[in-house]
């Protein structure tokens, strides 16, 4: 299965290991990624500040926990002539470790179920959005305008196969992004044609798997104009790692001059929308 | 230690010689698992090799539990081992109950959660399949196949006075055990085993019904599916159970087992009736709900 | 806990077996648990290594951004069945082989409650193995869907698929029989006078492990059956169209898969359960909570599976009821790391190389169970699911949590299976080398997930290139440095090293250091009296 032959891949292996020798000083550096991607939703941003505050517990618990440890093992080694004592239980002890260990669990609980029920809020949406996954691409369906298209990978092979240099935004392109109003609230259905895919923006806080014949729904509100990328997250065959999500957050002048182009393409060729498993009419009566 | 004594001492625990009745079960079961994954995708040698393994697993069978057999005949099982057999025994059951509920948790998930969520109604009926009302039963939304469902009543209700009656007839087998009379214990016995029989006879009557006149198979969307399985499934189940007892059978003619030392018997028992339980919840959950 | 006085020689005289059969007949028809035991472990260890090549290619792809070594659909396959033969090849059978060594021994009783039965349940495993890794060879390939064969995308699998499922059942009714096996030899063959309460922790650990594995394996074993119907006899168990759903898989696997993991995990926790007394010299900790922290793992692991599956589109209730459940086991894992800690609480401790990979597993799978808690808060999860935040915590609990405690087990007894001193040095070695690799290997793979890596993937965007980089570089490292492990254990077997006393470790109390070492073949034929 392999792509070079041994030669080649030695050396490349050796080059790539001095490679990343020589990259390891830059191990502080800023280009470094280490958190979430910087949240432009308010429930990305809500799950962003969850996570600093649960990972911020779960350090002074560790820091709690380890010292003593460590206090433990350096205070009560038999190399500095510590008799081991041989007490083995105390109830006391023993119940407040369990009920202050709870009580934590219920001070992280409370917010987290805030932005759950946020989260699943999916009423009264500015734009309704289908988005089908398929081995390997997406579909993007504008259910109130009645136009749609597909959205796949645009980096070229010659990149991924390293005859070429990588660009910018290597593996993170498509040639149609999803496109969508800064501010309003867009609500995407998500399914399926084939296999399991997951629809995923990190700065939309918006993940969710799509499943081939039913249909989950999920909402962003993007607070600020820009381009903005994901990933397919469910492992749905070879080219998983090939099919990326953008998305495009225009101002609301520029989507509506957008939206008004891709109706009249639409009215021009008289094109099917993508992937529609049943007609306009389910369509319609989806948004209810 | 093979011997019953060990220094002069009744032996405190059994332990087998070195045997290689496990190595040929492993053989077989890999031809088996092999031969059927070559089977299934279109390889004439496939059934061939899956033959053999099974040939060989059935021979295994022979000698394991002919070896088993032996040993209990020759007393090499005291109290503690007698009481290992009845650990087993429960615990392997509560494997096979778990099995079940694979499949009841597949029917339960269908029924309540997946079907209805496909119908009309909700956001996934709207988009994408608006003609489809979520009723049970359903060949799914997309599948276009009329078929008639099995009924309850009929042979399902005569199938299961079939299998209490012997559980019934495999009570009164026990008692006659437990009281010395070999005569009634064979009689009952046999009469549980045909019982078992008639139930599987009913059941496949039942299954070429359902395949030439109710157009109700395996493919039938999810009812079909299942229906089969679970049927199928527990159909299995009775014909081990009736092999278990057909064996009980033989050794009973051959003058095996006394009022103490029986838990074969009683193996095959707890085995029979927990399919018997099996086969209400079907009833209940399969055919008549 | 228990300790025996009186000096027995229950497992001193060895007697004339003539017809056990020697050679390799020895070890295929063998019944005795010891032969067993090391059968298991020699598999597992066989399995880590061929489990560790496949994670070494994976990460030899991830080294840079592009596609340099292996095809995306090859990838996949080793992604998978790296995941499928580390969990049911390397960690589970190693867990048996410890039952199978240990158990007998710590109990009191002279083999497993069937023997013969019990020989099959390890002869099983390698059908299943070689099904998983000839998989590799047949058309089309080995399972390629990930280790949780996720429909519809195994349906369109090949045939490698049918192997796997087939090396499923097999390796199912393997664990089946051997728990079976062990549930029977602890509630039946432990000595007079071991109550249950008395026995050693790993008996406790591997009893409720048993259990879970007699609740799961069946329920996998179901999955599987009905993806194989799926895939060739037209049902639509998993198929939206004739009214089935994907999901419903998902919902069945992981009834098994989160019991799984606890299965994986909690034999461990009985292997530091024993190390930490001995090399504190001070008994353990609040036994009987122990037992119950551990029974409540068990009962909770049955209550939170979707926490896999918070981004499927459960409903809100279903994803409270979840995250509530799954937070809870944070609970009673705590009680565990607590009593480990004042275990050692002022004790005379040492630290030898077992010592040295408990406070390594204790540091770090605590450290996966602090991650797992971020993943069970499901607001995060949707940031971080199907991401190497997942792969880095996994990998926390079950190398660093499992995998180091079999290590510290191994060195722990190993001079009982040999009668032989490992090297203290060389263990030394392996477990710094280990601990170093093994978090330059998986903690970037943290910053990598929160950034928006996903799992699972052959290539990835220019901005991961740093973390992926240093996360091989320790995955080679931490792969290599396995061969000081086996150099150390090669060492005992060939006897290159100090002679072992029955009881080499001063702290010792359990049965086991009562018997001579190496452990005659034959032991507790009569049972020793516990008081
Ligand atoms: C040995 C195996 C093992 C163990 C023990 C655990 C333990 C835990 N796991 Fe993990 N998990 C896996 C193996 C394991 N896991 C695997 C293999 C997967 C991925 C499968 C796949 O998709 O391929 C996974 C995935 C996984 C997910 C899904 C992630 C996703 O796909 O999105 C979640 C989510 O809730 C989770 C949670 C937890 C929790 C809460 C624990 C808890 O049990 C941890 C409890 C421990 C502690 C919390 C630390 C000690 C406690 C204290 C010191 C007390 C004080 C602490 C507090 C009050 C906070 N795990
Ligand atoms: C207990 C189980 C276990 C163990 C021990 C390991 C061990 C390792 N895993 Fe594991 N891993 C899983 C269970 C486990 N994994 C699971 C369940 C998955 C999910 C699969 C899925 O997504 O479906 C996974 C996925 C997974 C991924 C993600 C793949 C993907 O998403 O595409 C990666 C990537 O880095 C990885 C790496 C490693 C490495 C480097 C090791 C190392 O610890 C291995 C070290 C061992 C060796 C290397 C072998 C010994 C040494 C030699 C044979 C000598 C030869 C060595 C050299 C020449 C250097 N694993
Ligand atoms: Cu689409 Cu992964
Ligand atoms: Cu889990």
């Amino acid at each position: 299965m392999e792509r070079t032959s041994k030669g080649t891949r030695g050396r490349r292996l050796a080059a790539a290991t001095f490679a990343a020798l020589a990259a390891l000083p830059a191990v502080s550096h800023a280009a470094l990624e280490w958190n979430l991607q910087t949240p432009v939703t308010e429930i990305a941003r809500q799950q962003f500040e969850l996570h600093t505050f649960i990972f911020w517990i779960c350090m002074v618990i560790f820091v709690g926990v380890f010292g003593v440890m460590f206090y433990s093992l350096f205070r009560h080694r038999k190399s500095i002539g510590h008799q081991a004592e041989q007490f083995h239980e105390n109830t006391v002890v023993e119940v407040v470790w369990t009920v202050i260990p709870f009580l934590i669990l219920l001070f992280m609980a409370y917010p987290a179920t805030k932005t759950i029920l946020a989260m699943k809020d999916t009423s009264a949406p500015d734009l309704t959005i289908k988005v089908t996954g398929y081995q390997w691409k997406w579909g993007y369906d504008y259910l109130q305008d009645g136009f749609g298209y597909y959205s796949s990978l645009a980096t070229p092979l010659a990149q991924i196969e390293g005859r070429a240099p990588k660009g910018e935004n290597y593996l993170l392109e498509v040639d149609n992004p999803m496109v969508v109003p800064v501010g309003a609230k867009v609500r995407v259905l998500i399914t399926a044609g084939d296999v399991l895919h997951a629809w995923w923006v990190p700065a939309f806080g918006v993940k969710q798997d799509a499943i081939p014949g039913f249909v989950r729904d999920s909402w962003f509100r993007a607070e600020k104009v820009g381009t903005y990328r994901g990933q397919c997250a469910e492992l749905c065959g070879k080219e998983h790692g090939f099919m990326p999500v953008v998305v495009e957050v225009k101002s609301t002048e520029d989507y509506a001059k957008w939206a008004a182009e891709q109706k009249q393409k639409v009215a021009a060729a008289a094109a099917a929308p993508s992937g529609q498993a049943a007609g306009p009419a389910a369509m319609q009566a989806a948004l209810r | 230690m093979g011997s019953t004594t060990h220094g002069g001492q009744p032996v405190y625990y059994f332990i087998p010689q070195p045997s290689h009745w496990p190595i040929t079960g492993s053989v077989a079961l890999l031809l088996m698992g092999g031969g059927a994954a070559f089977w299934f995708n279109g390889y004439a040698a496939g059934p061939w090799v899956v033959a053999l393994g099974f040939a060989i697993l059935l021979f295994m069978m022979f000698g394991w539990f002919g070896t088993v057999i032996g040993e209990s005949e020759s007393r090499l099982y005291n109290k503690r081992v007698d009481l290992s057999f009845r650990w087993a025994m429960s615990w392997f059951i509560f494997s096979e109950v778990m099995f079940f509920a694979a499949f009841f948790g597949a029917l339960f998930y269908v029924r309540n959660l997946s079907v209805p969520d496909l119908g009309a109604g909700s956001i996934t009926g709207n988009l994408l399949w608006p003609n489809y009302a979520a009723q049970w039963p359903t060949v799914g939304p997309y599948v276009t196949q009329q078929f008639t469902p099995m009924g309850a009543m009929g042979i399902p209700l005569l199938n299961t006075i079939i299998l209490l009656t012997s559980g019934v007839t495999l009570t009164i087998a026990h008692h006659a055990l437990k009281a010395g009379h070999r005569g009634a214990l064979a009689l009952w016995l046999a009469a549980t085993i045909a019982l078992g029989l008639t139930f599987l006879g009913f059941q496949a009557y039942e299954y070429i019904h359902a395949y030439s006149d109710l157009n109700l198979k395996l493919s039938t969307g999810v009812y079909g599916s299942t229906f089969f399985m679970l049927t199928g499934f527990h159909g299995m189940h009775v014909t081990v159970g009736a092999i278990m007892l057909s064996v009980m059978l033989g050794r009973v003619l051959k003058g095996h087992f006394d009022a103490q030392h029986h838990f074969a018997f009683e193996a095959a028992a707890w085995y029979w009736h927990f399919v018997d339980v099996v086969w209400l919840l079907l009833f209940v959950l399969v055919y008549w709900l | 806990m228990s300790s025996i006085p009186h000096d027995h020689a229950a497992g001193g005289h060895e007697h004339e077996h003539a017809h056990y059969p020697g050679g390799i007949m020895r070890w295929i028809t063998t019944t005795n648990h010891k032969d067993i035991g090391t059968m298991y472990l020699w598999f597992s260890f066989t399995m880590f290594l061929v489990g560790g090549v496949m994670a070494l290619t994976i990460r030899a792809e991830l080294f840079q951004p592009g596609l340099q070594v292996v095809h995306p659909e090859f990838f996949n396959q080793l992604t998978s069945l790296h995941g499928l033969i580390m969990v049911f090849g390397a960690i589970m059978p190693a867990a048996v082989g410890f039952a199978n060594w240990m158990i007998p021994m710590l109990i009191g009783a002279p083999d497993m409650a069937f023997a013969r039965m019990n020989n099959w349940s390890f002869w099983l495993l390698p059908p299943a193995g070689i099904m998983l890794v000839g998989s590799l060879f047949v058309p089309g390939g080995a399972v390629s869907a990930g280790w949780t064969l996720y429909p519809p995308l195994t349906i369109q699998n090949g045939m490698g698929m049918d192997l796997a499922i087939f090396a499923i059942h097999i390796m199912g009714a393997s664990s089946i029989m051997g728990s079976i096996n062990i549930i029977t030899t602890i509630l039946n063959l432990r000595a007079p006078g071991m109550t249950l309460m008395k026995m050693p922790l790993f008996c406790w650990t591997w009893l409720i492990t048993a259990y879970l594995l007699i609740a799961v394996m069946p329920v996998l074993a179901g999955a599987v059956t009905m993806l194989l119907t799926d895939r060739h006899f037209g049902t639509s168990f998993f198929n939206a169209a004739g009214g089935g759903d994907p999901v419903l898989f998902q919902h069945i696997f992981w009834f098994f898969g989160h019991p799984e993991v606890y299965i994986i995990i909690m034999p461990a926790f009985g292997i530091i359960s024993e190390i930490i007394p001995v090399y504190s010299r001070k008994p353990l900790f609040g036994y009987a909570s122990m037992v119950y922290a551990v029974a409540g793992i068990a009962i909770l692991s049955f209550i939170v599976w979707a926490h896999h599956m918070f981004t499927v589109g459960m409903p809100t209730a279903g994803l409270l009821f979840y995250m509530y459940a799954t937070m809870l086991i944070a609970v009673p894992t705590g009680v565990k790391v607590f009593n480990w800690l004042a275990t050692m609480w002022r004790g005379a401790i040492t630290f030898e190389t077992p010592m040295l990979f408990a406070l390594g597993f204790l540091f770090l799978f605590t450290l996966g169970g602090f991650t797992g808690l971020v993943l069970a808060i499901m607001p995060v999860d949707i940031q971080i699911h199907d991401t190497y935040y997942v792969v880095a915590h996994f990998h926390y609990v079950m190398v660093a949590g499992s995998l180091f405690a079999f290590f510290g087990g191994v060195y722990h007894w190993i001079p009982k299976w040999t009668g032989t001193m490992y090297s203290e040095k060389l263990g030394r070695i392996h477990f710094w080398l280990s601990l170093v690799f093994f978090n330059v290997a998986f903690f970037p793979q943290h910053f990598l997930g929160l950034a928006g890596m996903p799992r699972r993937i052959p290539d990835y965007a220019t901005q991961f290139t740093d973390w992926n980089m240093v996360s091989s570089i320790g995955a080679f490292g931490f792969g290599i440095s396995q061969f000081v492990f086996l150099w150390a254990v090669i060492k005992c077997i060939r006897g290159d090293g100090a002679k072992a006393p029955a009881k080499p470790w001063e702290g010792a109390t359990t049965l086991e250091w009562t018997l001579p070492s190496p452990a005659p073949y034959h032991t507790f034929e009569t049972p020793p009296v516990v008081k």
